[in-house]
């Protein structure tokens, strides 16, 4: 398989995960904030910061509201992470590799990319923007599911599946490091203890998580066990010790796997042998999963050595 | 209601199924029965049929337009386009025969130069040929082929013959929709395929990859091939795909590719480096290596010239071979084939006018209302001037174009090309057309049975060309005597 269509099928897979984790996000917070009391402050900023773009945006605004930074998250065409950017990506990947893929992924990518493109001001807006957003995952969904039962399982899958999963398991921690950012390092007299609960339903509910928590965990919601549960879950398919584990599953299928693999299986490691009480307790847990982005970042900095990087001459 | 075939007349040209009104060729005879039962409506949904066959099957052809590159669905028509069998072993023969010749002709050029050397051909056709590649001097490729790939245009004059228009050495095009074409007639008239005996075209891919493999600087098995493509906003970059599948080779773009300190040609995969064999490269030599060419081509592979000249890897259609796809060496053609072959052109040429020569160019000049005036080294239809068609003013700008650089042009008589029928809106009209068939040449040499049928859908119009408004027929070579 050509270097050159494996990056491409692997970043496809990366950018439509990347709009639909964005999507999910601002709807659960969405959801949460007209739940809320207007005393409690919720600042949309957070969500920028999830996403690790917050110089981007103050380069470009003034005011932390939630037009903005909704705006920001959604639409706006330098914010490459935007769902839009994302989106945009995606459909010049697929667009590249269709003689790859299904010939209805092409179908599938093009019409979503003309859908978000022609229905922003609704997602903009409060009025429409549940309608917006659910549109946008279920068809990043679609996507996912025409992949996995039309597509070959063969390298180019395995690349499918690994770029999807490495950047599942990239914005599940970092909203995990959000909702510890926001609640566990509360300062003295912040007035969202009573709606902690509220809060972390709400990080559940946008992985859509929050039925299986329920079924699985069998305890009343607390940051402690959400925490666990979104990180080392191994059956919960949006838990990062989940995706990690198929990244490794994919990695192994490929050629040339060792460096790859030992980084994956490092990084699956560590996120797995995590004390999360501890880590919370001695306010931990941000550096903790500050290492495991770093872990996440590196790995994916050799799979781009091994497989797609060729620029030694022979 | 049925087609009445006594409505249509094709006068005063040459029709390819019908002899006269209500009287078809004995070769088209039972499609033409076939037709005459369906009623308009069931004719409209066979072309339905074909439309969707077309969108469902992926046929398309790119054009740049509003700043951006669109798919377009290929413009088919439903009606086959019908040639005798015995008339075409006639024609195979005498394609068979000019690639021979232009062949021996390019290698002549880039080696001993013989040609020019008796006289035969004028040496300032050289000097001034574009497609003329010094660093291809010397150089003598696997079976002394250069153009492996050949698509020569036939066109038919009112009087029935057969002429070559001009011969594509370089990067020829349209092979994939000759055999979409009938992928998608097979499905729309089955019946007719049951009851007559039409030669099969889907031979070509395998013909393409043994040619390709009998290149190989390494006789083996299996040999890796690749073809070569400018990438997704080539117009034809749906041909390359198609090519590279059916024929089990990679498609690769020129980043795809690089030339090793031992000369060799690696893909860049995800096993590694991966040496590639034969390219079947759809790139214009302009573009395929910055190292000798065109220094700013990013389409390119450095190195690609030096891997070929030693050896290395095996390149089809050789660098240099456009030196023989100027009209200018069109012209010459049957020259080289008495020259190097001590034979008669068994498929004439067009009358053709060398503005170069002062006399010719003086019969241009008073004659351009009559004539049609070609740029030497353009295709797609591109820069011509068709003279009873033309405005004064364009005529005028034509004679300046001429006066200012007479290598550059040549022109020839307008032929009153042949026409068939064609389906448009509610019914059948003449339509003319030209007739592109492909010749492969290694070891052996093949011919398509028939090629690709390129049909002007406007009426009146000689303009064949995809990119401008043409569209396409089957084409049936039938065994009369089965």
């Amino acid at each position: 398989m050509l270097s050159r269509v494996a990056e491409r099928v692997y970043w496809l897979a990366r950018y439509v995960e990347r709009a639909e984790n964005t999507a999910r996000m601002v709807m659960s917070f969405h959801l949460v904030a007209l739940d809320m009391p207007k005393s409690v402050p919720l600042t949309w900023k957070n969500l920028v910061a999830v996403t690790g773009k917050e110089d981007i945006f103050e380069e470009h605004y003034q005011r932390e509201d939630e037009r903005n930074c909704v705006k920001f998250l959604l639409a706006d065409h330098y914010n490459p992470s935007s769902v839009s950017s994302s989106l945009k990506s995606a459909r010049e990947n697929v667009r590249t590799t269709r003689d790859l893929v299904p010939s209805e992924a092409w179908e599938i990518v093009n019409e979503l990319y003309l859908f978000a493109r022609d229905n922003l001001d609704s997602g903009l807006g409060k009025r429409g923007r549940y309608q917006f957003l659910t549109e946008v995952v279920q068809r990043c969904q679609t996507l996912t599911g025409l992949l996995a039962g039309c597509m070959s399982h063969d390298p180019a899958y395995d690349f499918i599946r690994l770029g999807r999963n490495l950047e599942r398991a990239d914005m599940t921690s970092r909203q995990i490091d959000a909702g510890a950012l926001r609640l566990l390092k509360r300062p003295e007299g912040d007035a969202a203890g009573p709606y902690e609960g509220l809060l972390w339903t709400g990080i559940l509910r946008s992985q859509s998580g929050f039925q299986m928590y329920r079924q699985h965990v069998k305890r009343r919601i607390n940051g402690v066990d959400v925490v666990r549960f979104l990180l080392q879950d191994i059956p919960f398919p949006r838990a990062v010790a989940h995706s990690l584990d198929y990244v490794r599953g994919a990695i192994e299928r490929l050629p040339r796997n060792e460096v790859p693999l030992r980084l994956a299986l490092q990084a699956r490691r560590h996120v797995l042998k995590a004390e999360v009480d501890q880590l919370i307790d001695d306010d931990r847990l941000h550096d903790f999963i500050d290492a495991l982005q770093q872990e996440i970042a590196g790995l994916h900095g050799a799979i781009v050595d091994t497989w797609f990087a060729l620029d030694r001459a022979a | 209601m049925s087609i009445d075939w006594k409505s249509y007349d094709p006068s005063p040209f040459y029709d390819e199924l019908i002899a006269a009104p209500g009287k078809p060729r004995p070769v088209a005879r039972k499609l033409m029965e076939y037709l005459s039962s369906l009623d308009d409506r069931e004719l409209q949904v066979r072309k339905q049929a074909a439309d969707h066959a077309i969108l469902e099957m992926g046929i398309s052809f790119t054009v740049y337009s509003e700043g951006e590159n669109i798919d377009r669905a290929w413009p088919f028509d439903i009606v086959p386009r019908v040639i005798p069998k015995r008339e075409w072993e006639g024609v195979q023969a005498g394609l068979v025969q000019r690639l021979t010749a232009l062949n021996l002709f390019i290698d002549d050029v880039y080696n001993d130069q013989r040609i020019f050397r008796d006289k035969v051909l004028p040496k300032y056709v050289l000097n001034k040929s574009r497609n003329f590649r010094e660093q291809c001097r010397g150089i003598r490729p696997p079976h002394g082929v250069w153009a492996h790939i050949c698509g020569s245009d036939l066109v038919r004059d009112r009087d029935g013959t057969l002429y070559v228009l001009e011969d594509n050495l370089r990067v020829p095009s349209g092979v994939s929709y000759m055999l979409e074409n009938r992928e998608v007639t097979k499905r729309v008239f089955p019946e007719v395929f049951e009851n007559s005996s039409i030669l099969p075209v889907d031979e070509y891919p395998t013909q393409l990859f043994d040619m390709l493999a009998a290149i190989s600087p390494r006789p083996q098995d299996y040999p890796e091939i690749a073809v070569l493509t400018p990438g997704i906003f080539n117009s034809a970059y749906f041909e390359h795909s198609f090519l590279a599948q059916r024929m089990g080779a990679e498609l690769v773009e020129g980043a795809d590719l690089v030339v090793g300190d031992d000369d060799c040609v690696y893909m860049r995969t995800i096993e590694g480096l991966e040496r590639v064999d034969v390219i079947y490269r759809r790139i214009d030599d302009d573009f395929m290596d910055p190292e000798e060419f065109n220094p700013d081509s990013l389409l390119g592979v450095p190195g690609l010239m030096r891997a070929w000249r030693n050896g290395k890897v095996g390149l089809a259609n050789a660098p240099g071979s456009g030196v023989a796809d100027d009209k200018v060496i069109y012209a010459y053609v049957p020259a080289m084939i008495r020259y190097y072959l001590d034979q008669e052109p068994v498929i004439p040429n067009v009358p053709t006018y060398l503005c170069v020569n002062e006399k010719d160019q003086a019969y241009v000049l008073d004659h351009l209302d009559e004539l049609v005036v070609k740029p030497a080294n353009e295709s797609g239809g591109y820069g011509m001037l068709v003279g009873p068609q033309a405005s004064k003013k364009q005529r005028t700008e034509f004679a300046q174009l001429i006066k200012k650089d007479p290598r550059n042009y040549i022109a020839q008589p307008t032929l009153n090309l042949s026409v068939a029928p064609t389906l448009c809106d509610e019914s059948l009209e003449p339509r003319h057309l030209d007739l592109r068939p492909f010749v492969l040449q290694g070891v052996r040499t093949d011919v398509t049975a028939g090629g690709l049928t390129r049909v002007a859908m406007r009426k009146g119009s000689l303009v064949v060309n995809s990119s401008q408004g043409g569209g396409s027929k089957d084409t049936w070579i039938v065994d009369e005597e089965d």
